[in-house]
């Protein structure tokens, strides 16, 4: 009986410590196991007893890449809590801000992180050599994300502008101007990016996910809608942990999570093919350009997808500042009460949830928050269990490659997913 | 573009990977008047914009080569092939490393590019650095204002005092 077993201590160009190992027997894979190894972090745990004012300030650090996903899904998780809903110019600005977040977040990912294993790169560095223009031309377009996510939320990094009901301040139409000068600008470059990642040649590698994402909101999902999936699920929100469970395996701190039992994916090829008649026209035909069909069912082309996403966010801001009216007041006067908010959100590399529980003082008494890594881990899994036993023939480093971009194909953040803790009792 | 520059980075909340930023806080106000202070998370692209800004850089971040606590390497990046060690907790894995070989690549490295790394050993969230670590967030210090004369000068050994050198 033949046996092989790949082992990869170590997955690089992944946010946080995880690891994957391969087994392989009779030219089929026997067994995969995703490890991640990061330590938990216990954010959960510190939302209790704090004021629910506090948790767009702390959830946004649960992430450096994604902090405006995590704060917005605690606001509006409060905001369902409290009974209230913002003005439609403070819901634009929120969608504006996540425009900046998915800018930055896909470039990031797409040209210092997956473009390498495509160009056939060690990572960013290696490939800066001989595509200078590329890396330069990345840069500039993640740079207008920083810039929308510095004006509407006070900082690139885990912005401080973001509260419950509102913001603290919303921006004039004048400071918003300079803003649509560069998304001019980065709407170009986005389009390139779409026809360069086009280019690259991709594994025929296709599953029938199950498909979860936002939607039926009539916009393309940042945060608002149902939670839809392509196989007949159609929620609302506060309707989630009656369908998706997570549940602990030993190989990993953070938490698997199923739908129903069965396995599903988030992220961009799941909001895409969920929602991809939602696109702006600009980047609907850009998809089609690029050989992307109304669905996407191979993961390897998720750069295709996060590609497209970025024009779309370009697309989108650009609307949002040309339409945009400032709000009477940045945000409203809430009154605490006892009750309990969910809300899911996009953000870049998945789905998120949150559920709070607040007392009459709007203390947290409890929260809850899946992370769209968390629910990806069994279809990242089932990724290299379909597909790793037709590489078996690679060359070993090539085969390693291999199976950790198909891992990278979903921009795991590994930081976020980490919250589970694990609890021995000994009884002497 | 500024003259001098000096990014302290690293994560606050994890123990000894605070410490360019505990340099960072330690330098204000102590610095000639040309000398901007910035702290950062070490995420590499916007690393790299920052050494963009200046002609000279003194980056101040945690390592992890196996050395003790503490251990100060002071690393000369305007060489070809210098070598880092180990970062902190950086993002994707794509920290100060990635930022100075992008930087590097793209030719848009800094006349003058030092790295002080500082051996690190607790990452634990939440935790305070170690006291091997803070006694060498002190000398980073001290070290570093030996760095800034008055007045910058083109790069020469001449600007480093002797025994720094040396241990360069």
């Amino acid at each position: 009986m033949a046996r092989k077993t790949i082992n990869i201590d170590y997955l690089a160009r992944v946010e946080g410590e995880g690891g994957v190992k391969i087994i392989f027997e009779d030219r089929k894979v026997r067994d995969v196991e995703l490890r991640i190894f990061e330590p938990p972090r216990f954010f959960e745990a510190f939302l209790r007893g704090r004021a629910y004012t506090e948790a767009p300030d702390i959830t946004a650090r649960i992430c450096g890449i994604c902090p405006v996903a995590y704060q917005m899904s605690a606001v509006h998780a409060m905001e369902d809590a409290l009974g209230v809903t913002v003005s439609e110019p403070v819901r634009e600005l929120r969608r504006l801000l996540y425009c900046g977040e998915w800018i930055e977040s896909h470039v990031l990912h797409m040209y210092m992180l997956h473009a390498p294993d495509f160009l056939g790169y060690a990572g960013a560095v290696e490939m800066a050599k001989d595509h200078g223009d590329v890396v330069r031309q990345g840069l500039e377009l993640k740079k207008i994300g920083n810039e929308i996510l510095e004006l509407l939320g006070g900082r690139a990094i885990h912005p401080v502008n973001v509260r419950v009901g509102g913001f603290y301040r919303t921006p004039t139409r004048r400071e918003l101007r300079p803003l649509a000068e560069n998304l001019k600008r980065a709407r170009d470059i986005a389009l390139a990016t779409v026809r360069f990642v086009a280019g690259f040649d991709f594994p025929d590698c296709e599953r029938d996910y199950e498909f979860v994402s936002l939607g039926a909101a009539g916009e393309y999902p940042f945060n608002a809608g149902h939670v839809v999936s392509n196989k007949g699920l159609d929620i609302a929100p506060q309707q989630y942990e009656a369908h998706f469970e997570e549940s602990h395996v030993k190989r990993s701190n953070a938490l698997h999570s199923h739908l129903k039992g069965r396995p599903y994916l988030t992220g961009p090829i799941a909001r895409y093919s969920l929602n991809s008649t939602l696109l702006s026209p600009a980047a609907r035909d850009a998809a089609k350009e690029a050989g992307l069909g109304p669905t996407c069912n191979n993961p390897f082309r998720s750069i295709v997808v996060r590609a497209v996403e970025v024009l779309y966010a370009c697309d989108e801001a650009l609307r949002i500042i040309d339409a945009y009216q400032e709000p009477d007041r940045p945000h409203l006067d809430l009154t605490p009460r006892a009750g309990v908010g969910c809300a899911c959100t996009e953000a870049p590399r998945g789905m998120l949830y949150h559920r709070y529980r607040l007392d009459d003082q709007g203390t947290i008494v409890e929260a809850k928050i899946v992370p769209p890594t968390s629910q990806n881990q069994p279809s990242i899994e089932d990724d290299l269990k379909h597909f790793a036993g037709d590489w078996l023939d690679m060359p070993e480093e090539a085969l390693r490659v291999r199976c950790e971009q198909t891992v990278r194909n979903h921009d795991p953040c590994i930081s976020c997913a980490t919250h589970f803790l694990t609890l021995e009792v000994v009884r002497g | 573009m500024a003259e001098r520059l000096v990014v302290g980075i690293g994560n606050p909340d994890r123990g000894d990977d605070a410490v360019g930023r505990l340099v960072a806080r330690a330098l204000r106000g102590r610095v000639p008047a040309d000398v901007r202070v910035v702290e950062q998370d070490g995420e590499a692209t916007a690393l790299l914009a920052e050494l963009q800004s200046a002609r000279n850089v003194w980056l101040i971040d945690a390592a992890r080569s196996g050395a003790p606590a503490g251990t100060i390497r002071r690393i000369d990046c305007s060489v070809a092939d210098a070598a880092l060690p180990d970062g902190g907790v950086s993002s994707h894995g794509f920290g100060v490393a990635e930022a100075i070989g992008l930087a590097r690549a793209l030719g848009v490295l800094p006349g003058r590019c030092i790295v002080y790394a500082v051996e690190a050993a607790e990452f634990t969230v939440g935790a305070e650095p170690s006291q091997a670590v803070a006694v060498a967030v002190q000398e980073v210090v001290r070290r570093l204002l030996a760095e800034f004369p008055c007045h910058c000068e083109e790069r020469s050994d001449a600007a480093i005092p002797s025994r720094l050198a040396r241990q360069a």
